[in-house]
This record gives structure tokens, sequence and C-alpha cells, in this order.
């Protein structure tokens, strides 16, 4: 409806404008140079950037008004909160900018609309004024950089303080895996070498190493809550990208290399389902998919709200469909969840 | 400090003499070495590249907005990957790439710098021609080449390139990982590399006219800001360029001759590949060290164009000619050292993040500067608001929006969440997208009549092309910011994968529908341009009343531009309502002085 709405009223402009020109147009048979701006076009078209500067700061307000509820929730880790605060810190910055430097731009250019005997003033330069738009931008990206250098090098640095819970995140077209270092909480060696898929050491585990033999496999990402996470990740073909949005982070997976990130998750995945947010949301979209139920299509299953991993990074034909889902969950959850799972050794002995 | 012109009076003696050759069709539409015939070339190709590109982008938002949907369309269209009219995933990916592709490189490089370069570099300093014509028509019939084979690979058996604009390795270098990386990226690499060759020969042409062939009198700080900006453009792209033709021909070799340079222990389809040692991160350093300038490439050119066409439509001088100048030198040499921040997750040192940060934010305060300085511009003028002129206000306008945006791309902390999702692809859209192709419309309508022959293109349906366009563009942008900030991917084929997008369906329709009335916008301007070049109506020798040189050439094109001996430069191109101590306009009943018009008496040269 929206966009058939949408349209109309274009069309409708479309044609306005069109209507408008023409008879400009006509009215003006007798000037000798019709392609070049008078002051008639000098005036509607001055008109005209002034409505277009309502028409920015109206659909700024639209996308607010309609879209803000898309944003992530709250962040989900720890860092993320301070990510949170500096985004909305440099988006009220952005906005004031916006705000002052496409009022002036686009009043002006109604305010100083031509006509003929108008005389334009000979002001070519002014260093002071020059000097003071120089040093504000000076001064407030100063203070956005050193905030944001500040926050990026306690993000990025991976560390092994803390008794870190150490995971592998596995990337391959179309599909991630998860390794727990297990008991010992050290990764086995591992390389694409050593990959066997006849034996199902599908991440390519050193068999011999004993690190490894403890190592858990699995499909689903479970992370108790409030304990550091440290990520190593890796590729077996293509760059792909670990992108967890509700923690605020994002990794490339680079074949050849092990690649890192670090955060502490805060919010159980039950949790995140009573914020309120989330509960409007998963409203919003069971609303949607229940419509789409009685229309008796695809993917229309009521949802359930929960923590994501995607791939970010270009990576092929399903790359749109390339995720594991995450389960943030108490101590004592995640240790029954661990327990249950086999270890890597276990699965090469069955294999045997 | 302004420095003295060195006279070269000599220099130009020879130009005197006219030797007025037979010109056959094939020397004089074809393999033409006059520089308006090739700017004319670069446009109209590009342009035809232009309606390509930007068809493929309403493709594949029709794909998004409406995921699985069948068109007739797609089934005409791609034939057979879109079987019953629904879009193939790879062919999604295809099309992204290329549209990728030709809008930056064919479209905005070529076309915009290759062709307002090669209009109003001799004109506006006062040359014959440029430095070598054959150079220039060699670097066009390259940049000719290179389309068509770019064109040709859409047709490949296996589908066109489509590992993403930027054809990061190993999915661009494994046919197993992709069947578009197979015979289409082999085209698409050719295809580049004969496009940089193109660009180098251009850009040194550029560089050396613009140095040596200014006209007695046109100091370096009397040339139009335009001329400042296509130098300054054409000297990044000989620096940044060549690292792009590494890049590509290192990929070759490890595509094609079993090299390492970018790839390491992979695994893919059951078998364990021999590459070691290599790192895709190499190649991802390589191709930004062009990829970044390259958005200044694009920009400058059109910053330059608005520049000149501001100031004249305003009837003003340039505010801070000298601020101007300075901004472009600072962003050219920055853009060159900022590369990493398309890389701060790409799983390079951490601590070389921070240094992309620091220069990348840095470079916010001259582009800050100049969109100061046009607004300043605009102020106490007399506006003449020609399609040109709305273009350029336009182009302000989302140079603005889209480059504070850039203050959060370029904070590393704040794209770890938003990196490769919506809310950059609006980002780079809105600043070097539009903004660039404002500037290209800009131009196109100020200079049309320089282009052929007189004629003017149609002013209203200018203005019908401009207000939707610039309706539009906000309409598709504008919202796509929030589906970044919600943490939607760009390059998904459709988002139906993830409930938690859900609820984004309306918004993708909404701004594919702005996207489809965009589009049909150009169309308006296609019929101007096309019905004007036949049967536009021709105005006078100097339609906007500009003190710049090309309006003094001859309106029929001949070569060597002007019949009598070139003029003769007395001040800077920006006297626009300059007035004498009595508040009197220098040339009395008439707001502005060419740059041929020597200083009167008592008159102050104010070159700022």
């Amino acid at each position: 409806m929206t966009t058939v709405l949408t349209l109309a009223v274009l069309a409708l402009v479309a044609i306005a404008i069109w209507q408008m020109t023409k008879i400009f147009e006509l009215s003006q048979l007798k000037s000798e140079h019709a392609q070049i701006a008078n002051d008639e076009d000098n005036k509607n078209n001055g008109y005209l950037l002034f409505a277009f500067m309502v028409f920015t700061y109206l659909i700024t307000i639209f996308c607010f008004w309609k879209y803000s509820k898309f944003f992530l929730p709250d962040a989900s880790s720890a860092h993320g909160e301070e990510y949170d605060y500096l985004m909305l810190v440099s988006f009220v910055i952005i906005f004031i900018v916006q705000f002052i430097t496409q009022a002036l731009l686009h009043y002006f250019g109604y305010k100083y609309r031509g006509k003929k005997g108008n005389k334009a003033l000979f002001y070519a330069d002014n260093d002071r004024l020059e000097f003071i738009w120089t040093i504000i931008p000076v001064i407030v990206l100063a203070g956005l950089i050193l905030w944001g250098l500040y926050t990026w090098t306690t993000i990025m640095d991976v560390n092994d303080e803390d008794d870190p819970l150490i995971v592998e995140l596995y990337a391959q077209q179309f599909n991630w895996t998860a390794r727990y270092g297990g008991n010992d909480n050290v990764l086995g060696q591992a390389n694409v070498r050593m990959i066997d898929i006849d034996r199902a050491n599908v991440l390519g585990l050193d068999e011999g190493d004993s690190y490894a033999t403890d190592d858990v496999i699995v499909k689903e990402l479970h992370l108790p809550v409030g304990r550091k996470v440290n990520f190593k990740m890796r590729s077996q073909d293509v760059l792909h990208s670990a992108y967890m949005p509700h923690f605020r982070a994002q990794m490339n997976c680079v074949p050849g290399m092990t690649t890192e990130f670090s955060f502490t998750p805060i919010k159980t995945t039950e949790q995140i389902r009573q914020d309120p947010d989330v509960i409007d949301k998963v409203k919003r979209t069971n609303a949607i998919r229940a419509e789409r139920a009685a229309k008796g299509e695809d993917n229309s299953d009521p949802w359930e709200y929960d923590y994501i991993l995607l791939c970010n990074k270009i990576c092929g034909r399903s790359h749109y469909n390339m995720q594991m889902k995450i389960i943030v969950e108490t101590q004592e959850e995640y240790e029954a969840w661990i327990a249950s799972q086999q270890t890597f050794g276990q699965t090469m002995a069955a294999s045997e | 400090m302004s420095v003295t012109a060195h006279a070269h009076a000599d220099d130009h003696a020879h130009d005197e003499e006219h030797h007025h050759h037979k010109e056959t069709f094939v020397t004089k539409y074809i393999f033409s070495q006059d520089h308006k015939m090739i700017a004319k070339q670069y446009l109209i190709t590009g342009l035809i590249m232009g309606f390509i590109g930007i068809a493929m982008s309403l493709m594949f938002r029709m794909q998004i907005a409406w995921p699985g949907e069948s068109f007739m369309l797609f089934e005409a269209v791609l034939g057979k990957w879109a079987p019953d009219g629904v879009m193939d995933a790879d062919m999604y990916l295809a099309l992204v790439t290329i549209h990728g592709t030709i809008m930056v490189f064919f479209v905005l490089t070529a076309g915009l710098s290759g062709t307002f370069s090669n209009l109003l570099i001799p004109l506006q300093i006062g040359a014959r021609d440029m430095a070598s014509g054959f150079l220039n028509m060699l670097s066009y019939w390259m940049f000719f080449t290179s389309s068509v084979i770019m064109v040709i690979s859409l047709f490949v058996e296996a589908g066109p390139a489509a590992a993403g604009w930027t054809i990061y390795p190993p999915l661009s270098a494994l046919p197993m990982a992709q069947p578009g990386s197979g015979m289409g990226m082999t085209l698409w690499l050719v295809s580049m590399a004969i496009f940089i060759a193109s660009s180098l020969l251009g850009s040194l042409n550029y560089i050396v006219t613009v140095l040596n062939l200014r006209t007695k009198g046109m100091s370096m700080t009397r040339l139009p800001l335009t001329i400042w900006a296509f130098f300054v453009t054409a000297v990044i792209g000989v620096i940044s360029f060549p690292v792009l033709l590494s890049a590509a021909l290192l990929l070759i070799m490890d595509r094609s001759f079993g090299t390492s340079f970018f790839l390491s222990d992979i695994f893919i389809q059951g078998e364990v590949l021999h590459y070691q040692g290599g790192s895709p991160v190499l190649y991802e350093h390589l191709f930004w060290f062009l990829g970044h300038p390259e958005v200044y490439i694009v920009l400058l050119p059109a910053l330059g164009i608005t520049s000149e066409v501001m100031s004249t439509n305003a009837r003003k001088p340039i505010f801070g000619y000298r601020a101007m100048v300075a901004s472009i030198l600072a962003i050219a040499f920055l853009s060159t050292i900022v590369w990493g921040h398309h890389m701060f997750i790409s799983g390079m040192n951490p601590f070389l993040g921070s240094v992309f940060t620091f220069t990348t934010l840095l470079i916010a305060i001259p582009s800050a500067v100049k969109a100061f300085n046009y607004i300043t511009t605009l102020w106490k003028g007399n506006l003449q608001l020609n399609p040109a002129m709305l273009f350029s206000i336009g182009l302000v306008s989302t140079f603005i929006t889209g480059g504070l945006t850039g203050i959060i791309l370029g904070d590393s902390t704040l794209d770890i969440n938003v990196h490769d999702t919506y809310f950059v692809v609006a980002h780079f859209h809105l600043v070097m997208g539009i903004s660039a192709l404002y500037g290209l419309f800009a131009g196109v309508y100020h200079w049309f009549p320089k282009m052929f022959e007189g004629k003017m293109m149609n002013k209203n349906l200018g203005y019908v092309h401009f207000w939707v366009t610039a309706v539009c563009a906000y309409g598709v942008f504008f919202p796509m910011h929030f589906v970044g900030m919600a943490g939607v991917p760009r390059r998904y084929y459709e988002n139906t994968a993830f409930p938690m997008f859900d609820e984004f369906t309306d918004v993708q329709v909404l701004m594919t529908v702005f996207a489809l009335i965009a589009g049909l916008a150009q169309l308006v301007f296609l019929y101007n341009f096309i019905h004007s070049i036949f049967y536009g109506k021709k105005g006078p020798k100097n339609p906007w009343n500009s003190n710049t040189l090309e309006w003094t050439a001859e309106v029929k094109h001949i070569h060597g531009n002007w019949d009598g001996p070139i003029p003769e430069v007395h001040r800077w191109a920006y006297d626009y309502s300059k007035v004498d101590k009595n508040g009197e306009y220098i040339i009395p009943g008439q707001d502005f002085v060419p740059q041929t018009i020597p200083l009167q008496e008592d008159e102050e040269e104010l070159n700022h």
C-alpha cells in the first residue's frame, strides 16, 4: 500500500513539475534564450530548494519514527555498552552538523535566488571564517579519534587474563562450526591438510596432539554468561566474516591464518528475550509470519528470538544463508551442555 | 604567494599556423586525435556503460525487495540465469559485482574524469589540444576495448565475475568456489588491466598538458578549480592505479600459473589445494591502495566541476580559492594513506587500524572546509538556478550527508558492527556515487553547448530530471542507513533466511520503488541528451556568462580551438560581480570579467 501511495505521489509531483514548466515555457516564447534560467525559473527552483530542505528533515523524522525500532537491541557484551555510547555521541554530532549545514545550503539557495538587477556580493575570502571552520572539525574529530582509539585498543586487546574460554570459529562454504578446547581449554593443532572427511575429522585436527583429544566440535555456539570468550577464527576455503551483531563483534576468517576477537557476553538468551524492545520486535515479526502462514507461504513458523552468527563477507552462492545460532546461558547450563557433547577423541574412536 | 607565470611566447608561436587537413569520417569521428571529440567519445561510452550499470542495480534491487518473485523481465534479460523468471543466486552476486565495477571505473572514472578532463583542460588553460593527441586517442580506444571486454564477460557460459567489485581472493581465484571465478573473472581481470593502462595514458597526458601548455598569463594560481581537480586527480591516478595492476597481475598468476601470492591452506570440494604461504590480506592491501584513492579519483573531478558551476551561477567568486586548492591537495595526499579503513576487521594488526583511523578522520577536515566554502559561495549570491547549478547544490547536499556517516565508518571501533552492512552501502553511494553522478550531470548540462557546438539542453526536462533524482536518491539511501544499523549484511541474495530481518521487507520495497523511479528519471535525461544533440536550440556563445577561457573559443569545433591566436590571461577565473571603488561593475553593465580582460586602472588583483 505504501508503495502504491509513494508511487502515486511521486508520479503526481513529476507531472505537476512538468506541467508547471510547460506553462512557463509557453509564457516565455518571446525570450531569446529559452534554455537559460530566467527569474521565473530562479523563483520556482528557489522555492523548490526550500521545499527540499523540508523534505530532508521530513525523511529524517520519518525514518526515525518508523525505522529506529529496527536498531539492534542494547549490546549484549561488555565492550558493547561503550560501543553503543560512542555510537550515540557520534550520531548526535552528525545530526547537529547535518541539520545546520543542510539548512544553510538550501536556505541560501532559496534566499539568494537570482533576479535580474540583483547584485551579488564580491566576497572571495575570509581567513578568520576559514580558520573557524577548520579548527572546529579539528577539535571535534580529535575528541572522537582519541575516544575511538582508546575503545578500539581495549576491544582488540585479546589476552589470556581472567581465564577466558577459548573457542574456535571455523568457516567454510556455507556453514559454521565451533570448537571448544575441552577440559584443558586448549585447542589442539589443526590444519586443512589433516582433514580426513572419511573419518569425520572435518576440521583437520592433529589426531596425534593430546590437546586435541578432548576438543568438542559443535554446530551451535554455547557461551556462558559473564565469562570472557577468546575466539580464534579459521576458514578453510574463501574469506568469511564472523559477524555477531548483538555483541558488536566482527572479524574476518582468513584462509591461511588465524584471526582473533574477544568479548564477554553479559546477557543470557533468556534475558534478551525479556528485553521490552525485543518482545515488541518478536511480536511484530510473528504477526508478519502469521500473515504468511495464513496465505500458506513458507518461512512462516513462529519465531523465538536468538543471538545469531552471520557470515558478512561475500563467500559465494549461499552467502546469504550462512549462519549459526548462539546461545548464551548460565555457567551451570553451559557446563551441562558441554558435558553432554562428544569429544573429538570419542568421535575418532567411534569411526575406527 | 602568487607565482608569476612563465610566459612561453615562443611555445605558442607554432600554434599560429593552421593546417587544415582534409578530415575523413574515420579521422573525425572514430580515430580522432582532437580532445573535444575524444571527450564526447568518453562521455557517450560512459553513458552507455552507465545505462547498463544502473539497469543491473534496478534488477537486483527488485530481487531484494521481492525475493524469489518471478519477473518476466528477468527471464527476458537474464535467460538461463532466471529460470521461470526467478533470479539465480549466482547471477545476483554477478549483477552486484558488475554494477560496482562498471559504475566506479567505467562511468565515474572514465565517463566523468575522462570526459571533462579531455574537454576542459585544453580549453580552460588556453591550449590548442592535449600534449599528445595520439596518446589521448590511444587512451580512449583502450578504454573502449576494456568496456567491450567487460560487456562480453557478461555472456560467458559460467557467468560473469561475481566475487564483489573488490574481487577478494580466494573467492575470485578459485572457479570451484564460484562459477563466476572461471572465464568471467579472467575477462574481468583482462578488461581491468587494459582499463588501467588507458587510465595511466590519459592521466600522464593531463598532467603534462596542465604543467606545460598553459597560455600566457595562466599561472597555477589562476587556474580554474576544475583544472586543479583534474590535475590532482590525474596525479593520484598515476600513483595508485599501478598498484591495482600489480594486484591484478599477481591474481592472474595465482589463478593461471599456480603461484601462491594470495592463497594458502585451502580445502575445497573435498581436496586440499597446493597453495601455501600466501595471504588474502596482502591482496586487500594492494586493492585498497588503489581502491581508496579511487574514491577521490571519482569525487575530485565532480567537486571541481561543482566549484566552477557554482561560482558561475552564483555570480560570485568561489569562496576561499586558496583553501579550496589546499583542500584538494590535502585530500589527495591523505587519500593515499587511509586505505586500511576498509580493513579494520580483515585480520590485520589492530595497531595498524589505529593509524588508519587517525588518518581517515583527518581527511574529514579538508572535506568540511570544502563543504563550508561551497555554502559560503552561495551566501549573498545572485543564484541562477540552471539545472547544472541545482545538481551542484545537490552534490554538496549528498556530499555532506554521505560524508558525515564516514565519521562512523572511519572510526575503527564503530566500524566493527556496521562493516559490510547496508550502512556502508548507503554511505558510499551518497558520498561518492550520487555526488559524483551529480557532478557528471552538472558538467553535462553546463558544458553541453561547448561539446555540441552551441546547442543547449532543454532546461525544463533538466529540472524534472534533477528534482525527481534528488528526491529518489535520498529515498533510496536514507532509509538504507537504518537497515544497516539493524545489522543487515550487504550482498545477501535474500534476507528471508533470518527471521530477525522479516520486518525490513517494507523498507526494502520502499527503497526499490524509489530506485525504479530514479531509473525512469534518467530516461528523461537520456531523451534530453540525445534530442538536444540533434535538435537542441543554439544558445549564445557564452550562455552562462562565464569567465573561463573555453567560452572564448570558437563555437564551431575547429582543430586548435581558437581561430586566431590563443588568448592571453590577465586575471583569475572568478571575477564575478567584482566592483570598483564606486561600487560599479568593472565592466559597466556586465557582472563578470572574463580572464582575457586586462586589469583595469586602479583595479586591485585579488587572487584569493
